[in-house]
């Protein structure tokens, strides 16, 4: 059981323009868990989830789904999975229900409307069953390509953008949904552009940038990352220099030597505040304001997406 | 086999055309009356049997071919080129579906309604012409074969065309002139000798009278030679179907 149900080895995607829009990207998606996979606009994230849909075909590489080729074995690897693509594409003249019994028919599974019906109510659809598509509101339509993805009873899920344009109401149900769907076995990979949302359900994050994936973390040991904090002071008198007394605390001189920072663990039970400060008081350095800051998840996702590197 | 996938789509395009169907019925009903006002009586009057057929009857099977073509090239075009157009074609991508599958399902339903206009054609003809048709079996097998490669033929269109314009460029600039100077009005034997000559080059004329030939018994081509150019074409469409999915040409990136 400790097999990824999802393995992504060396996939690359390049187009005959010459793009590169996935550079040899390596994933393993643990049974089970919520992945979610955050990067900037054009950073690859669509083209991934479309080569392991079967949607765009790979320039090299390789994807598993249960350790099985995804390409020998198209059936049983698109049997698995559902997708939720970010664009709202629906025939616009199809009632709900028809155009998810539709998926599963196409799909290959068997008729089962108790099974329909759980999913419509699940999703609150079932009143707008016989609603034709184009008379849906934008949230009412994204819902309904939920309930197509899971018509089939998949149990790999992959939701690209699902809260994008999504009012605050329906995110919360859609959270609560996923995680529903994860409490009955189903893995499930979202794409997003919203940290609180990765930091909300993932059990694991991943960053991409450029096509390349940069960090694959658990989301909690990333959040002990995050969990530093840095203390600003404004200095009374600008420094030259930090005093080699100080050199314990690792400060950093800003702002022509106006502002000092000192960066800590806001978990630990020693922060190393009240004896900074009084090293500083008998220094006779002294200092206008002060105040904590917590480098958040957005922080580091800025950071990475803009060239650094977590250490 | 994912009989199941390749019913779903089946249903969902004869859902669409039921739609449709009061004017999907309606416009050959109307179009084969006007065609015998005017060919059959206002024109027909003045010809002369051809090859023993009375000119009335001769035109039938031209004529169902004519919107047998046009029919199965939309049908087998619109099927395909919705889905791209609105981007529901990910979900038939991403289903486990062969790329044999997904072509039943779409040209079995455009070819389904192809044949039904063309028997609609027939039985209207019949109200105006006495017919009697010499090989009734393979008229119905010839007729299926001609929708099953024009819907190919459109399915082709479909992933080719980049917008709805391009749908009708080749039925209108192709298609329907080649039926219209492929004798589907006139025996070729009627043209002179050069025209007759340039006029065997169209593809069309074994088509049709192929077809003429499983009503009358008689036409320009000898019958066997007009199932060879039917199969030819119809293998050409297999071969550049093949291609499409085996390179993904403009339905996967």
């Amino acid at each position: 059981m400790n097999e990824p149900i999802l393995s992504i080895r060396g996939l690359r995607k390049a187009y005959k323009s010459g793009t590169e829009a996935l550079k040899a990207v390596d994933l393993d998606i643990h049974r089970g868990e919520i992945f979610a996979l955050l990067g900037p606009n054009g950073a690859g994230k669509t083209t991934l989830i479309s080569i392991v849909c079967g949607i765009v075909t790979a320039t090299d590489g390789v994807v598993l789904v249960d350790g099985r080729n995804w390409r020998d074995d198209y059936r049983h690897a698109r049997t698995r999975i559902g997708l939720v693509p970010q664009e709202l594409t629906t025939d616009a003249f199809e009632p709900v229900l028809n155009t998810v019994s539709f998926s599963r028919e196409l799909f290959g599974k068997p008729k089962n409307s108790a099974y329909v019906e759980q999913i419509l109510r699940d999703l609150t659809l079932w009143d707008k069953r016989h609603t034709i598509m184009k008379e849906l509101s934008g949230g009412m339509k994204r819902r309904v390509m939920i309930a197509k993805a899971l018509a089939h009873e998949p149990d790999i899920l992959f939701l690209d953008e699902p809260t994008a344009g999504v009012d605050v109401e329906l995110r919360k149900d859609m959270w609560a949904l996923v995680r529903r769907l994860r409490e009955r076995g189903v893995t499930i990979i979202l794409t997003t552009h919203y940290i609180e949302e990765a930091e909300e359900m993932a059990d694991r994050v991943g960053i991409i940038r450029l096509g390349e994936l940069i960090l694959v973390e658990e989301k909690n040991a990333l959040m002990q990352k995050l969990g530093r904090k840095e203390l600003h002071l404004e200095l009374a008198e600008p420094l030259t220099a930090v005093p080699a007394v100080l050199d314990e605390w690792d400060l950093k001189l800003n702002d022509g030597g106006t502002h000092l920072t000192y960066t800590f663990d806001g978990k630990a039970e020693r922060t190393g505040i009240p004896s900074l400060l009084a090293a500083m008081r008998d220094l006779g350095i002294g200092f206008k304001d002060l105040e904590t800051k917590t480098s958040s998840l957005e922080d580091i996702f800025v950071d990475l997406i803009h060239g650094g590197r977590i250490a | 086999m994912n009989w199941r996938g390749v019913w779903a789509i089946y249903k969902f395009e004869m859902h669409r055309f039921r739609r449709t169907l009061w004017t999907g019925l309606a416009v050959p009903v109307i179009t084969t009356s006007l065609y015998f006002v005017v060919f059959g009586s206002a024109i027909g009057g003045r010809m002369t049997e051809i090859g023993g057929v009375p000119y009335g009857a001769f035109i039938v099977p031209g004529l169902m071919m004519l919107s047998l073509f046009t029919e199965s090239i939309f049908n087998g075009s619109f099927g395909i080129h919705m889905p791209r157009f609105t981007g529901t074609i990910y979900e038939i991508l991403s289903a486990p579906l062969s790329a044999f599958e997904t072509v039943l399902g779409y040209v079995g339903a455009a070819a389904t309604k192809g044949l039904t206009v063309a028997l609609v054609i027939l039985a209207t003809a019949h109200l105006f012409v006495p017919l009697t048709i010499e090989h009734p079996v393979l008229m119905l097998l010839y007729l299926a074969l001609v929708a099953l490669t024009f819907c190919m033929f459109g399915f082709i269109i479909g992933v080719w065309a980049k917008g709805f314009e391009q749908l009708q460029v080749i039925p209108l600039l192709i298609v329907t002139p080649l039926t219209f100077l492929g004798g589907a009005f006139y025996s070729i034997d009627m043209l002179p000798p050069t025209w007759r000559q340039i006029t065997l080059f169209n593809p069309v004329v074994y088509l049709i009278n192929g077809f003429r030939w499983t009503f009358f018994g008689t036409a320009d081509v000898a019958f066997g030679t007009a199932l060879v150019a039917t199969f030819a074409f119809a293998l050409a469409c297999l071969a550049g179907i093949w291609w499409i999915f085996r390179t993904g040409y403009r339905l996967k990136a």
